[in-house]
C-alpha cells in the first residue's frame, strides 16, 4: 500500500505473534492508511486477528515489528501512560456489551470520556448533552444504564464514543446484541456522527449488513488485510 | 451429583479467589486465638489460685478465719475442744517483706504436730529436718520460692519485721508436689515471736468427726466466733480470693470475643459479596435441578469449612500466644492480681474443642444468613442478572436496627447478674447489632449530600458508592464494628487515666511519702520512729497511716481499714468525695469514710451506721461520705487514727505523709529521713510524681493487653475491609477494564478506588465514633461501675480519635487499592474479552 502523508492513521508491517508453547503467528505484513472522514469496516473468520488488530491500533497492545501512526506520532514507542492518555484524547470506543457503567445517569456515562480529558463538569455535560441529542437520547439522559434497552444502551456508547470529537472511533460488532431495527439506527448514527466530526471509523463486524454500512471493507484472512 | 455440586458451589469458587478465603480463615483464626489464649491463662491462673487454696486447706473440711491481721489464739482450744471437731490445726499466714527487696514472701506458720494430720503433703518432709522445724531461725521453702529467690539449703533469707532484719536459715527445700507456689514455712509459736504476731493466728483449719454435717457445724459455729472471724469452707475461702479477678477476667473474654464477633462479620460480609458475585451460577445449579436445601446446605458447609480451618490455625497460635503471654506479662496478663502464684498453663481436650467448636460455630453463623439469601432467589431472575449490578433488594430494617439498639439501651439499665455486668455485655452487643442493621440506610444517608465534580477519578468513586448502597453498608459495617469497639475502649481507658490522674492530685497532697515497706504486713514504724521522722530537720508537717484487713463478710475480700492521722474535720476536704457528706449530729457513733467498692460490696450508704470488727471488737460507725478509690480493689474505708489508736492501743504506723518546709530540697529531706531511722532499714521514700508516675505505669501495663485485643479487632476489620474490596475488585474487572480503554491510568483507577476506601471508612468511622461513643459510656457506667463499682468522669479524648479516624481512613485506602491491585494488573483486553 503506498505511503500518504496525510494520513492521519497509518499501520505499516505490523507483525504480531502470541506467545507460548504453541506459538502462532496472528499478524502478519499488515499495511493501512485512513484520513479523516474515512469509516471503513473489517471483517474476518473468529479468531482471524480482528480483535489483535484493533488492540494495536489502540495501544492497548504492542507489535512484535511494525509501526502504528496516529496522526504522524508513532504510537508503539510510548509508555503505557502516555498511549492512556493518546487513547483518552484520540479514540473512541463502541462495544458490542456496551459497557456503560451501571452506576452512572446515560448524561454522566456520555460525559465521562470529556471529564477524564480535563473539560469542565458544565462543558462536559453541554457536550455530552448534544451528542445525546444527536441520537435521540435526551429524554433519558438522568436514567441509569439499567434501565434502558440494548439499542439505547448502545446510543449512549455511541454519544460517548463521540462526545470528546476523537480522531479514531473503533467499533467492534457494535450491533451484535442488538435486534435488526436497533441495529440499523446504531449503525446509521456511527456512521452519521464519524462522518459529521471527520472522524476514521473502524468497524468490526461478521455482519455483511453492518459491513456495507462502510465506505470499504477490508478482510483479515491468514494475517493480511486485504480490500475485500 | 453431590460432588458436582460441592465442586460448582464450594471448591471451585474458593480455589478460583483464594485470597478471600484465607482473611476470613485469617480472622477466625485470630478471633480463635485471642479467646482461647486469654481463656487458657485465665482458666490457669484460676485452677492455680483454686489448687493452692484447697493444697492450703489440706484434708479440712472448715476454715475459721479473720482478716489478716488475724485473731486471738485463745479462740483455738476452744474450738479444738468442740465436740464433733475430729482435728484442728492453728494457722499463722503472713505477707512478710523481703529485707532489701521490693518484693514479698508468703510465710505459713504451722503446728507441725497438728498440721500434718490436715496436711497429708507436709509428710514429704525429710525427717531430719523435721525436728529442725521447730527451730525459731529456720524456715523452709517451697521449691518455687527458692528458685524465686534463687536460695538454697543453708543459705538464709532476710525479712524486714518493723524496721529491723530478720535473717531465717534455709533447712529445706520442699518438692514441688507439696506447695507449687512461692511461700515460706515455719513453725507457729516461731513465727509468733519472730514476727511480733505473739498471740495472734490467721486461722483454724478443722477437720470434723465422720458423721458431722459441715454445713450445720459451720453455721452452729458462727454463732460461737468473735467478730470479724468467720467459718467457711475451704471452697468459699477459694471463691472468696478468687471473686475480686472474675470481673477483670470476664472482661478479658469478652474482648477476646470481640475479635472473634468481627472474624464472624467479616466470614459474613465476605460470604454476601462473593455470592452475590456467583448468584448466577447459583442460579444456573437451581435450573438444573439443585434443590434449595442442597445450596443452603453447601454454603453452610462452606462457611464450616473455614471455620473448622480457622479454628485449627487459632488453637495452635492461641497455645502459642498464651505461652508468649504468660511468660512476659504474668498469668493475672499484667494486672498483678495473682502475686506469688506460680501458674502453668493448663491444655485440656475440652477447652480445645469448645473453642474450635465456637470458631466453626461463628463462621458458620457468618456464611448461614448469606446463603439463606441466596438460595431463596427465584433462578429465572437471578439468570439474567447482572455481577456488577446491585440490584439485589435493599432492605432498610430500619425499624429492626432502631428496636435492637433500644433494646440494647434498656438492658444496660438492667444491674449486674451473679455481680457480672452480663447484662452490659448483651447492651452492648445489641447496640453493635443494631447499628450493623441500620447501616445500608445509614450510609445512603451520609452519602447523599456529597458530590464531587472537579475530579474525574473521585466522582467515578462516589457514584459508584452511592449506587451500591449494599456493598458500600457490608464494608461500612465491618470498619463500623470494630472502630466503634476502638473508640469505646479508647473514650473508657483514657476517661479512666484521666480521672486517675486526677485521682492523684488529690490523694498525693504531700511532698514525699515514706513506707515501711513497698509490700508485705511485716514492716512498721514505730512510735518511736515516727517520732523522729516528724522531728526530722526540713519535715514542716506529717500524717501516718496505718492499715488493718477486717473480714466483714465470709464471702466477700477482706475490707483494708485506713487509720489516717489527720484531723476528723480535714478529712472530707483531702477525701475525693462522690457526693456531699452526711453532716454528723454530735451523739453519732464515730465517723467512718468508705470507698465506692466499699459501699458497692457491703450495700453501704451515707448516713448508715455499721458495725466493724476493729481490734476483736465490734464497733459501731456512721458513714460520713463515699470516695473514690482506684486502688483498692477489696473496698477500704477510713477512720481517723485517733480514734483506731483509742480503740485497738497499736500505735505503729504503715506510711507517712510528709510535708516539707519550703526551702528544704527533697532529696536532702531524703537524706536527713534515712539517717533518722536505723541503719540499713530499707524504707521507701518517694515523691509524689514518682507514685503518680509508677501508678500510671501500672495502669498503662493493665490495659495493655486490653489495647493488643482491641488492636486485633481493628486488623480483622481492615480484612473485613479487605475482602469487601477484593471481591468488588474481581466483580468491576471489566468495568476497569472499560475505564482503561477510555483512558484513565492506573494511578487513576487507583485514586478512584483510595477515594472509595477512604470515604467507605469515613462513613463507617463516623458511624463507628457514634456507636462508640455510647458503648463508652456503657463501658464507663454499666461495665465498670458493676466489674469494678468504681466512676470515672467521661473524657473525650478527641485528638486520638482524630488521629485513629485517619489512620483508619489510610488504612482502607490503602487497603482497597492494594486489594485490587492484582485485578488492575490484569490484561486490559481480557477484562472485556467477551467484546472483542
Amino acid at each position: 500500500m503506498p505511503h500518504n502523508s496525510s494520513a492521519m492513521l497509518s499501520l505499516s508491517h505490523l507483525h504480531k505473534t502470541y506467545p507460548g508453547p504453541a506459538r502462532r503467528s496472528i499478524l502478519q505484513d499488515v499495511n493501512l492508511e485512513l484520513s479523516p472522514g474515512d469509516y471503513i469496516a473489517i471483517v474476518g473468520d473468529s479468531g482471524c486477528g480482528k480483535s489483535t488488530l484493533l488492540n494495536l491500533i489502540a495501544g492497548l497492545d504492542l507489535p512484535d515489528s511494525g509501526s502504528v501512526k496516529l496522526h504522524n506520532r508513532e504510537i508503539t514507542g510510548l509508555d503505557d501512560n502516555t498511549r492512556t492518555r493518546m487513547r483518552r484524547r484520540d479514540i473512541g470506543f463502541v462495544f458490542q456489551a456496551f459497557l456503560l457503567l451501571p452506576y452512572l445517569t446515560v448524561l454522566d456515562n456520555a460525559a465521562l470520556t470529556l471529564k477524564l480529558n480535563g473539560v469542565t463538569h458544565r462543558e462536559a455535560q453541554r457536550k455530552a448533552y448534544a451528542e445525546l441529542s444527536a441520537v435521540g437520547l435526551t429524554e433519558a439522559i438522568h436514567r441509569f444504564p439499567g434501565t434502558l434497552s440494548g439499542g439505547e444502551s448502545q446510543r449512549v456508547a455511541v454519544a460517548r464514543a463521540l462526545a470528546h470529537e476523537p480522531k479514531l472511533v473503533l467499533a467492534d460488532e457494535p450491533t451484535g446484541n442488538l435486534d435488526t431495527d436497533s441495529a440499523d439506527v446504531v449503525l446509521r448514527l456511527l456512521r452519521e456522527r464519524v462522518k459529521a466530526q471527520r472522524s476514521i471509523g473502524i468497524l468490526v463486524t461478521h455482519s455483511s449488513a453492518a459491513a456495507a454500512t462502510a465506505d470499504r471493507i477490508y478482510r483479515l484472512h491468514h494475517g493480511a488485510l486485504h480490500p475485500a | 451429583m453431590n460432588a458436582a455440586v460441592w465442586h460448582a458451589l464450594v471448591s471451585g469458587p474458593l480455589r478460583a479467589a483464594p485470597g478471600r478465603s484465607l482473611l476470613a480463615v485469617a480472622a477466625i483464626a485470630i478471633g480463635v486465638a485471642l479467646g482461647l489464649a486469654v481463656h487458657l491463662i485465665n482458666a490457669s491462673a484460676a485452677g492455680e489460685f483454686g489448687r493452692a487454696a484447697r493444697q492450703m486447706a489440706g484434708e479440712a473440711d472448715l476454715v475459721v478465719q479473720g482478716g489478716r491481721t488475724g485473731f486471738d489464739e485463745q479462740l483455738y482450744p476452744v474450738i479444738a475442744k468442740m465436740a464433733g471437731v475430729d482435728a484442728a490445726s492453728p494457722v499463722l499466714e503472713l505477707e512478710a517483706a523481703l529485707y532489701g527487696r521490693r518484693d514479698t514472701l508468703k510465710i505459713i506458720g504451722i503446728d507441725a504436730l497438728r498440721a500434718y494430720a490436715l496436711q497429708p503433703q507436709l509428710a514429704g518432709v525429710g525427717n531430719g529436718a523435721r525436728i529442725a522445724l521447730f527451730d525459731a531461725d529456720v524456715i523452709r521453702l517451697s521449691a518455687s520460692a527458692a528458685r524465686a529467690l534463687d536460695a538454697a539449703v543453708g543459705s538464709t533469707v532476710t525479712f524486714k519485721v518493723g524496721m529491723q532484719p530478720l535473717p531465717l536459715r534455709i533447712v529445706e527445700i520442699l518438692p514441688d508436689a507439696s506447695y507449687r507456689q512461692h511461700l515460706g514455712l515455719m513453725d507457729i509459736a516461731a513465727m509468733q515471736w519472730r514476727f511480733e504476731r505473739i498471740g495472734l493466728i490467721s486461722r483454724i483449719d478443722l477437720r470434723l468427726a465422720s458423721g458431722i454435717d459441715a454445713e450445720t457445724f459451720r453455721r452452729q459455729l458462727q454463732t460461737q466466733l468473735p467478730p470479724g472471724v468467720h467459718a467457711v469452707t475451704p471452697q468459699t475461702d477459694s471463691e472468696r480470693g478468687l471473686a475480686i479477678t472474675r470481673a477483670y477476667r470476664l472482661n478479658l473474654d469478652m474482648l477476646a470475643l470481640i475479635a472473634l464477633f468481627t472474624g464472624t462479620f467479616m466470614v459474613f460480609s465476605s460470604q454476601v459479596l462473593a455470592l452475590l458475585r456467583r448468584r448466577t451460577q447459583i442460579a444456573l445449579l437451581r435450573a438444573l435441578g439443585v434443590t434449595r436445601s442442597t445450596v443452603l446446605g453447601w454454603l453452610v458447609a462452606e462457611g464450616a469449612l473455614l471455620g473448622l480451618i480457622g479454628g485449627l490455625i487459632g488453637l495452635g497460635g492461641g497455645y502459642l500466644l498464651a505461652v508468649q503471654a504468660m511468660a512476659l506479662a504474668g498469668a493475672d496478663l499484667g494486672a498483678d492480681y495473682f502475686r506469688n502464684l506460680n501458674a502453668e498453663l493448663i491444655i485440656e481436650p475440652l477447652t480445645l474443642l469448645a473453642f474450635l467448636g465456637l470458631g466453626i460455630a461463628f463462621a458458620i453463623i457468618g456464611a448461614a444468613i448469606p446463603a439463606w439469601d441466596a438460595a431463596r432467589r427465584q433462578p429465572a431472575s437471578e439468570l439474567h442478572a447482572r455481577d456488577d449490578n446491585d440490584t439485589l433488594h435493599r432492605p432498610k430494617w430500619i425499624a429492626a436496627g432502631l428496636t435492637t439498639m433500644l433494646t440494647g439501651a434498656l438492658l444496660s439499665l438492667l444491674p449486674p447478674l451473679g455481680g457480672l455486668p452480663l447484662a452490659g455485655y448483651g447492651a452492648i452487643a445489641l447496640l453493635l447489632i443494631g447499628a450493623v442493621l441500620l447501616m445500608p440506610a445509614l450510609t445512603g444517608i451520609l452519602l447523599s449530600p456529597a458530590k464531587l465534580t472537579s475530579v474525574p477519578a473521585l466522582e467515578l468513586g462516589l457514584a459508584q458508592l452511592k449506587a451500591t448502597p449494599r456493598h458500600v453498608a457490608i464494608s461500612v459495617a465491618a470498619i463500623l464494628v470494630s472502630f466503634s469497639l476502638v473508640v469505646a475502649m479508647l473514650i473508657m481507658v483514657l476517661s479512666f487515666r484521666q480521672s486517675l490522674d486526677s485521682w492523684l492530685d488529690q490523694v498525693l497532697p504531700a511532698d514525699l511519702y515514706l513506707r515501711a515497706a513497698v509490700a508485705g504486713e511485716t514492716a512498721l514504724l514505730s512510735p518511736e520512729e515516727q517520732q523522729h521522722i516528724a522531728t526530722t530537720a526540713g519535715v514542716a508537717s506529717v500524717a501516718f497511716t496505718r492499715f488493718q484487713s477486717l473480714l466483714i463478710n465470709a464471702n466477700q475480700p477482706a475490707l483494708t481499714l485506713i487509720a489516717r492521722d489527720l484531723p476528723e474535720e480535714d478529712l472530707p476536704r483531702t477525701l475525693p468525695l462522690t457526693s456531699p457528706p452526711a453532716t454528723l449530729l454530735p451523739d453519732s457513733p464515730p465517723a467512718l469514710w468508705i470507698s465506692e467498692i466499699a459501699a458497692a460490696l457491703f450495700d453501704w450508704k451515707i448516713g448508715q451506721t455499721v458495725t466493724l470488727p476493729v481490734g476483736g471488737t465490734a464497733r459501731t460507725l456512721t458513714v460520713a461520705g463515699i470516695w473514690r478509690d482506684y486502688s483498692r480493689q477489696n473496698g477500704a474505708a477510713i477512720i481517723s487514727r485517733d480514734l483506731y489508736r483509742s480503740w485497738t492501743f497499736d500505735h505503729s504506723a504503715n506510711d507517712a505523709a510528709i510535708r516539707l518546709s519550703p526551702d528544704t530540697p527533697a532529696a536532702a529531706a531524703e537524706l536527713a529521713l534515712r539517717a533518722a531511722l536505723p541503719a540499713n532499714a530499707a524504707i521507701e521514700i518517694v515523691s509524689a510524681g514518682t507514685i503518680r508516675k509508677i501508678s500510671l505505669g501500672i495502669f498503662d501495663r493493665t490495659f495493655a493487653i486490653t489495647w493488643a485485643l482491641e488492636m486485633a479487632a481493628l486488623i480483622v476489620g481492615l480484612f473485613g475491609v479487605s475482602v469487601a474490596f477484593s471481591v468488588q475488585a474481581l466483580a468491576r474487572r471489566r468495568e476497569f477494564g472499560v475505564l482503561r480503554h477510555l483512558g484513565m491510568t492506573r494511578g487513576q483507577i487507583s485514586a478512584m478506588l483510595a477515594g472509595e476506601g477512604a470515604l467507605t471508612a469515613s462513613v463507617g468511622a463516623l458511624s463507628g465514633l457514634a456507636v462508640g461513643t455510647v458503648i463508652g459510656f456503657v463501658l464507663i457506667h454499666v461495665i465498670n461501675r458493676q466489674s469494678f463499682h468504681w466512676s470515672m468522669e467521661l473524657h473525650m479524648p478527641w485528638l486520638q480519635l482524630l488521629v485513629l479516624f485517619t489512620i483508619t481512613a489510610a488504612c482502607a485506602s490503602v487497603t482497597a487499592v492494594v486489594s485490587a491491585r492484582s485485578v488492575m494488573r490484569s490484561d486490559t483486553v481480557a477484562a472485556v474479552r467477551e467484546d472483542w
